[in-house]
Parts: structure tokens; sequence; C-alpha cells
């Protein structure tokens, strides 16, 4: 409350300074000072003034002065405002006698001295500290924090005396703390350093680093030294932490790609090398879902997910039903044409979803998918890689329960086995086929669907995706979902492994290069794969 | 009665036609001082595949500001006539398109190109032909064709900037960068250079800067984005992002998810202006910077009116609302085509060698204000302007250089004492090797 009251004080006193060396002018503040920042040899003497300063109702001023969208016109000044027409300082838009707003060409720009640049922007940090949007604040209070000016210690307690936003203050907190490092009495710093340590701060441990080298008193050296050894013993264990769930992501994601393949060219043994424009479409019918709901229910855009993810499992399941249909069912038993084909029409797909639905479109995460769950200090899951991992899961015990619990499941296993005895037993065998490919087909579309929340979505994402997916397929075995698990699960893991161990400017480039020889080395010791198919399934195959 | 006026007016039909044939012969003999025969301009932009969505808008403007000359009386009493091809994002078809105009439309000058891949297919074209060739996008540098006028920027007056801004106190103080690009030329280069300059001009500590390149197309940031996370921690860091096309969007995906944010840690890029922002998701964006020679928000009554001319183009042009922004790169292309058409005016002629004599430090008003060409190396002069980016994909302007940033082709740092120089009887780039010229053409 004192404090408060001090700051009252030296305002009152700078507006009374001021006002007296405008020229005893009563104009109100703001008028007054926006005339002295407009004379040139007043506008140092005006900013210094305003240095302590925290009255929302300058920022605009300012900031114009900054952009230089502040205009002296007729002895009046004027403000260029965002909408294109010109405003006075207090915000009503200047018109002309037919009341249109109108650009006067004799307008003439009010300079910022260059050497008066960083005065305006102290101002501005100053006044943004108690901004309306907690945003602001923080953005204030890191930069305080970042400054090593000590007058910032003043500014950030008065600022927490009044903030009530939990996430603003723990920043407040950390920045005050950083400054409180330079305080000049060692006790002070001492408990400064513990309480640091005591918090893991991360944030800190470059400037203890830098600051243990010069640290005279040797308690608080000894305290910035635990300090040291504690925050960084703490974030190897969480980078390790990292490392795991970004594999494990990596994981679901290269299963969420290849477990669609896994049972069109596992299963069936039909190279579908359209696999990846599959994936396409279902990313692309979720941006038509999530276009349609802007245009037609906006208010309920932030459940457009929930439509576009059964819906792009339908639509491309449809799609892969219609190209067994019309196509490849002809091709079975001949590889090379299909491969061709299917390579064929994923041009086709490429170019006409380029053609009708544009280039760089991107699939907008409803808000609850944004951020993550901070589950340590500096380590942040993001929601929609959880939710991938969940959803990718969800769907092998899906697959899993179809081809192995149900009756449909038992029929396409027969059919694969061996084609002949399952038709003398009854099995439409052609159905089959079509309904096998169609589930593939509709699984790379849930895919797509799922993987547009952290990817892009454009007409050649096919291409990253194809080679990842033939990959996991082709080193889980071929023909067995368990082994398509256990293949993700380790070249995601052990690419996430490898990527931080990698020194260098390439580390991801070198990390994928790994993986390929890996899986070259792999496959030379065990050319089926990690679970190969039995005997009976071989000769099915080569039908 | 009918009969006889049929026949007269079939009498003064054929005259006319006789004595117009005749006033065209004598009219194409004496050259264009009756008939004024259009001036053709090739328009060299893609309007189909990947690039499409950039360089439609290009083509958009550069019709706009024909139109406008035309509508003002056109070039030396001639009105200009644009011939549009569409290269498709190929960069072979570049090449056979840009001779097609210079052959067999005899285009007086071509405004075209985007990416560096598409302008080196095409030079050899224009230098073999003598062509004319106006290129509005920034570029890695290392170039000066006698042929190519360059108004996008060169890294110093893009990538340079934005670490003086990055490191000034209304930029944070920044003391620490981590460098992050796609593996390919433009990052590479602009990266070594910056590298330098960070080094040697900024004395920031080789340990404070990490660097960083990923495949094309990349997807997954999870641990580079992880480690920039960590290296922000410590403080006073920025990230200077040189990432190309469709990777972007991960990348800031994942920036927004694991909670780096624009305050703690900004950063800043040289790519994406208003039009591709238009097509993205913003909202992870939002707080990010980036650098150009112009802003759509950018508050000049000039620019004011600018756009508002671009606005009712759009209109009449159908031309949707969302789609219809102006960006650094559209204002280059409309700054060189009211450049080639004061050159011509003061050259008197459409010749290429005059045209290039009359751009030498010529100058025009453009949407930022007076906007000049080098007098030597082809390149522009113009000032370094920092956005920062809004919600609705514009940016508010946080920081500007002062005074108008030279173009160096050849930047000082990676090539001291090479330049270009194409006046007078300058023979283009050059090394000064003790105090004398030595041209690079002479000593090949």
């Amino acid at each position: 409350m004192l404090g408060q009251i001090c700051v009252r004080f030296w305002t009152l006193l700078g507006l009374a300074i001021l006002s007296w060396s405008v020229g005893g002018a009563t104009a109100a503040p703001l008028e007054a000072y926006a005339t002295a920042i407009a004379t040139a040899d007043r506008q140092r003497q005006a900013l210094e003034q305003m240095r302590e300063l925290t009255d929302p109702s300058f920022k605009a001023l300012l900031i114009a002065l900054k952009e230089g969208a502040l205009y002296t016109w007729q002895g009046q000044l004027l403000i260029l405002s965002d909408s294109g027409a010109f405003q006075d300082l207090a915000g009503q838009p200047i018109l002309d006698a037919s009341s249109q707003p109108f650009l006067p060409d004799d307008a003439v720009q009010v300079p910022l001295e260059e050497a008066n640049t960083p005065l305006v922007q102290r101002v501005l940090d100053v006044i943004s500290l108690t901004d309306a949007d907690p945003k602001v604040r923080r953005a204030a209070a890191l930069k305080f924090g970042n400054l090593h000016d000590p007058a910032g210690v003043g500014l950030i307690e008065k600022a927490l005396m009044h903030e009530g936003d939990p996430s603003v203050r723990s920043v407040m907190d950390e920045a005050l703390n950083k400054l409180m490092l330079f305080d000049p009495d060692p006790q002070m710093r001492r408990r400064t350093v513990e309480h640091i340590a005591a918090i893991r701060a991360e944030s800190a441990l470059a400037l203890l680093k830098s600051l243990v080298e010069q640290e005279q008193d040797v308690a608080v050296n000894q305290a910035m030294q635990q300090a040291i050894t504690s925050i960084e013993g703490y974030l190897r264990l969480r980078n390790l932490i990292g490392y795991v769930f970004n594999g494990l992501s990596l994981a679901s994601v290269l299963l969420m790609m290849s477990l669609g393949l896994a049972i069109t060219f596992g299963l069936m043994g039909v190279i579908n090398m359209a696999h990846g424009e599959m994936l396409m479409l279902g990313s692309y019918t979720a941006y038509l879902v999530q276009e349609s709901f802007a245009a037609y229910a906006p208010g309920y855009l932030d459940y457009f997910f929930f439509v576009a993810l059964p819906l792009s499992l339908l639509v491309v399941g449809a799609v892969g039903l219609c190209l067994e249909q019309g196509l490849l069912r002809f091709l079975y038993g001949r590889p090379l044409e299909s491969l061709l084909v299917t390579w064929g029409i994923g041009l086709t797909l490429q170019q006409a979803v380029r053609l009708y639905l544009g280039d760089q479109t991107s699939v907008n995460p409803p808000t609850w998918f944004r951020g993550g769950w901070e589950v340590l200090p500096g380590l942040v899951l993001p929601y929609s890689r959880l939710f991938i991992v969940m959803l990718s899961l969800l769907s092998v015990i899906g697959v899993y329960w179809l081809l192995y619990r149900s009756t449909a499941g038992l029929k396409i296993r027969a059919v694969m086995q061996n084609r002949d005895i399952a038709c003398c037993m009854g099995i439409a065998a052609r159905r089959i086929d079509a309904f096998t490919f169609a589930m593939g087909a509709a699984l790379a579309g849930l895919a797509g669907c799922a993987l547009s929340l952290i990817g892009t979505v454009d007409p050649e994402v096919g291409k990253t995706y194809i080679v990842d997916s033939f990959m996991v397929v082709v080193l889980g075995g071929v023909g067995k979902i368990l082994g398509t698990v256990l293949a993700s699960l380790g070249l995601g893991m052990s690419n996430k492994l490898l990527e931080p161990a990698i020194s260098g400017t390439a580390a991801a480039v070198y990390a994928k290069v790994g993986i390929l020889l890996l899986v070259i080395v792999f496959l030379q010791l065990r050319p089926t794969g990690l679970f190969p198919p039995r005997e009976r399934a071989t000769e099915a195959m080569t039908r | 009665m009918t009969h006889g006026l049929g026949l007269r007016s079939l009498l003064a039909a054929s005259v006319a036609v006789v004595l117009g044939m005749w006033m065209g012969f004598a009219g194409h003999l004496l050259g264009n001082a009756w008939a004024a025969e259009p001036i053709k301009v090739g328009i060299l932009h893609s309007l189909s595949g990947t690039m499409a969505i950039s360089e439609t808008p290009i083509k958009e403007v550069v019709l706009m500001a024909i139109d406008e000359i035309n509508k003002a009386g056109g070039v030396l009493g001639r009105p200009v006539e644009p011939v549009i091809e569409d290269p498709a994002s190929n960069w072979d078809l570049f090449a056979e398109k840009s001779k097609k105009l210079l052959q067999q439309d005899k285009v007086a000058t071509v405004f075209g190109c985007w990416t560096s891949v598409s302008r080196k297919s095409v030079l050899p074209v224009f230098e073999q032909q003598n062509g004319l060739l106006f290129y509005p996008v920034q570029y890695e540098g290392e170039e000066c064709s006698k042929n190519v006028i360059y108004t996008g920027a060169t890294i110093n007056q893009q990538a340079t900037p934005a670490v003086d801004y990055l490191m000034s106190p209304d930029g944070g103080g920044k003391k620490r960068f981590y460098l992050i690009g796609t593996d390919y030329v433009y990052p590479r280069t602009t990266n070594k250079i910056l590298r330098l300059y960070l080094t040697k001009a900024k004395e920031v500590k080789e340990a404070d800067i990490m660097e960083e390149y990923t495949p094309f197309h990349h997807q997954d940031y999870q641990t580079i984005v992880g480690k920039i996370k960590s290296f922000c921690a410590g403080g006073d860091a920025a990230v200077i992002n040189t990432i190309n096309g469709d990777s972007n969007v991960p990348f800031f995906k994942e920036l927004a998810n694991q909670g780096v944010t624009a305050d703690k840690c900004p950063t800043i890029s040289f790519s994406f202006a208003e039009v591709e922002l238009q097509t993205l998701d913003v909202k992870p964006l939002v707080g990010h910077l980036a650098s150009w020679n112009y802003f759509m928000s950018m508050k000049t009554p000039q620019n004011v009116k600018w756009v508002k001319a671009y606005q009712e183009w759009c209109k009449k042009q159908g031309i949707a609302d969302k789609q219809c922004v102006t960006d650094d790169p559209m204002m280059h292309a409309y700054i060189h085509v009211k450049l080639w058409a004061k050159a011509v005016d003061q050259a008197g002629s459409t010749d290429v060698e005059p045209v290039l004599k009359a751009l030498e430090g010529l100058e025009v008003d453009s949407p930022v204000g007076k906007y000049k060409v080098d007098e030597k190396n082809h390149h522009t002069w113009k000032p370094v302007y920092i956005g920062k980016i809004r919600e609705d994909g514009q940016f508010d302007i946080v920081w500007r250089t002062r005074e108008w940033v030279a173009p160096e082709p050849w930047s000082a740092l990676t090539y001291p004492g090479r330049a270009c120089d194409w006046s007078g009887d300058g023979k283009g780039t050059f090394d000064l090797v003790e105090g004398k010229r030595t041209w690079i053409s002479e000593s090949r």
C-alpha cells in the first residue's frame, strides 16, 4: 500500500514537473505528454519522466510513436489506426465533410530519435506489467527477469501485489529470484540460491553457472554449486523420460501409418503404393469436415474432430472398396502390375486433391488438444501426441479382436491361409477380399485424420508416410500384427534414442540414415523379418 | 430506295476498308507513330502446382500495376500488353517458357520466378538471349547477373537485421541463438553468414550458437523442440528458422504443444508472409516474428492507399476477401513494374541495354516510401521491418531500420572484397585484390 502511495506521489511530481516544463499549460496529461513527445528537443525529457508510469491510456500513443503511426496534421496529433483511418488521441476517427474517413496527404510523421527507442520500450514494458491481458504481463515479467537490472525488483514486487493469475505469478516469482541473485547482501543471495535449487528452476541454470565463477562469498558459492548439481541431475532424468516418451509417440505414429498396410500388404499380399494417399485422403476428410463446421456451425468448431474421425474411417474405407472392386481384383497374383497401378492411382489422387482442394491446407486441432500435460516442471507431453498413442493402442486392440475373435476375422484368416479350402467351406472369398482391403484403407484414413493433428495436410504428404510404413511391415514380418506393433516400437524408440545421441548439425538426418542401415543389417540376418510367416501361409501368398 | 441506300453504303464501306488498309500499311512504314502498337511484357509465375499459392498473387499485382500504367497513358505512349505463361512449379518448364517469351513473343522484359532453382534454370536463357528479368523474392545472394534486376532482399537486408533486432533491447537483448533449417542451399548459406556475423561482428560465443538441419518434409520435431526448449530455458535465447515449406507446420505445432512460447523464446522466420499465413493454422505462430521489407499492416498513407487499390482489384477479379492480402514479394513485384516503366520512359526505348542504364540509381515511390535501384549491382535499397504475427495472420511491426539498407549480393563476411558492378564499363562480379578489380568473368 505504501509503495502504491509512493508511486502516486512520484507520478504526480513527474506530472507537475512536466506541466511546468511544457509551459504551465493545463492540458490533460496525455495530451501534454503527447505534445512534448512530438517536439524534437523535448522528446527525451518527456520519455524520461514517463519511466515509472503505469497508466494504460498512454499505450496507444507510445505504440504509435514506435511504429511510426503518429502524425501531426494542421497542428493536431493523429494516430493512423489499424483500420487505415486517422484517429485523434482519444480514439475518435477523423472524418471529412461526407463523414468518410480520409487520409490527408500533408500529414507529417512524428520521428522517434534512435537513442530514444529503448526509452519508449522501457515505458511500454512497465505499462505491460499491469496490462489487462495475462499473456502480456507474463511476457513483460520474463523480460525484466532477463534484463539483470536491479531496478526491476521494485517494479515486479509492486506488480506481484496485484497479480491474481497463478501462471503469471510463478513467472514473476522466477524473474524476481533471478534478479535477487544480484542482491548486494550475501545472506539474501544464499537464500535465493537455495530457493532456486528447491524449485529446480531450469531457467536460472545458465545464470548460476556464469555467476558461480565470480561469487566471492564462500557460503553462497557452495550453495550455488550444490544448486547447479541438483538442477543438472534433475534435467538428466527429465530428458531421459522425455526421450522415452518421444520414442513411444513416434512408435504410435508409425503404428497408425502401417496398421492398414499390415493388412493389405501383410495379409493380402497386395503391394498398395497408394497407401500413403489413403492417409492423405483421411487428412483431407478431416480438413473438409473442419471447413464445413467453420462455415455452417462455427459455434461447434471444437467438436469437428469427433465427426471427422469416424467419417474419415468410412470415407476412405469406401474409396478402398471402390479401388478393390474397380481395379485391384483383376490384378490379384500379379504383384508388378498392382504395384504400378496403385502407384498411378496415388499420383492421380495427389493431383486431383491439389486441383480441387489446394496445396497448403491445415487442420487446426480443437482448442482442448492444444498444449499438453506438464508431468514434471519443464516436461510437457502434448495432448495431441497422447491422443495418438491412445488411438493407436485402441486400433491395435480393435484389429486384433476383429481378426482373431470375430467370425469375419476367422473367414479372413481362412481365405488368406488357404483360399481354395476356404472356398470349399462356403466362404465367399471375393467378398472377403473386398472387405479386407477396405478395412486396410479405412485404417489408413483413420491414421491420416489423427496425424493431421500434429503434421501437415498437403497432397504429397503420402510420400512421407509410405516408405516408413513399408519398412515397419517388412521388418515386423509380413502377415503379423504383433510383428508390426513390435517393429514400430523398435524403430520409433531407436530413432528417438539415437537422435539425441548423435551430435552435430544434422542429427535428424543421420538418425534416419542410421535407422535405415540398422534395418538393412537386420534384414540381411533375418530376411523374413521379426516374425516370419509359417510355411503354409507362404504358399498361399505365392499363389 | 432501300436498294439505292444499300448500294451506296456498300460503296462507302469498301472505300473505308481500302483506305483503312492503306493507312495501316502507312502506319506500319512510319513505325509506331500513328497506331500505338502495344509493348509486350512477360509474366512467368507458377499458376498451378505447389508454388501457385505464393505466385498467383504476384501475377495479380503485376497485372494491376500494368493496368495502372495503361490507364495513365502507357509507356512511351504505347499500351503495355502482358503475356502470361504458367510454368506449373516445374523448373524445367521455367526455362522453356522463358525461351518462348523471349524468342516467340519478343517481350521487352519478363517479371517472374520465385524459387532460387527456377531462377537458376532461366538464368542461362536470359543471358544467352540478352533478355531482362525482374525477380521479386528474397534469396541467398551470391549471384549478380547482367540480365536480372533483383528486387527482393539479400541476406543482409533480411537475416542480419533480424539478428540486430533480437540483440537490441527492443528485441529482448538476446545473446544465444538456435539456428534451425531444412538441409539445402538457402538455409546453409544464410546460417553460414549468420554464424560469422554473430561471432565476428556481435561477439557471440560459439558455444551460444546451435545449428541444426532436418531433411525436406521432416515431420517429427519432438527431439529438436525438446533441445530448443532446454536451450531456451537458459534465457536470452531466440530461434532463427529457415525451415522450408510444409515442415513448418509440424515444427510450430510442436513448439506450441511443448509450451515454447514466443515471450520466452521467439522464433524469427524468413519464409512466410501474409499470403502463406492465410492458409496456415496461425494460432501456434502467434507472437513469433518475421523479417521482411514490407508488411501489409504498415501505417503509411501510401500503403493504406495501395492496399485499398489492391482490394478493389481483387473485387474486380473475383478474388475472395480472405485471399486478398498484400505481402513483401507482392510489393516488390508491383514496384518492379513501376521501375521498368519509368526506366523505359527515361531511356526512350524498350531495348535492354538503355533500359538497364536508366535503371542504375533509379528511384520510385512505393508503399514503403522511396525505393531505389543500386547504381551498380542490380539489387535494390530498402528498409527492413520486423513484424510480430497476430491471430488474424497479419503482423504488428515491432522494429524497423532507420535507413535504407544497401544490398550486398556477396556478403562481406563470406566473400571479403567481392562485389558487383555493371555500371560504366563494369563487367559484373569482381574481387578486390590489392586495390585492383579482378573480374570473375575474365579470370575463368
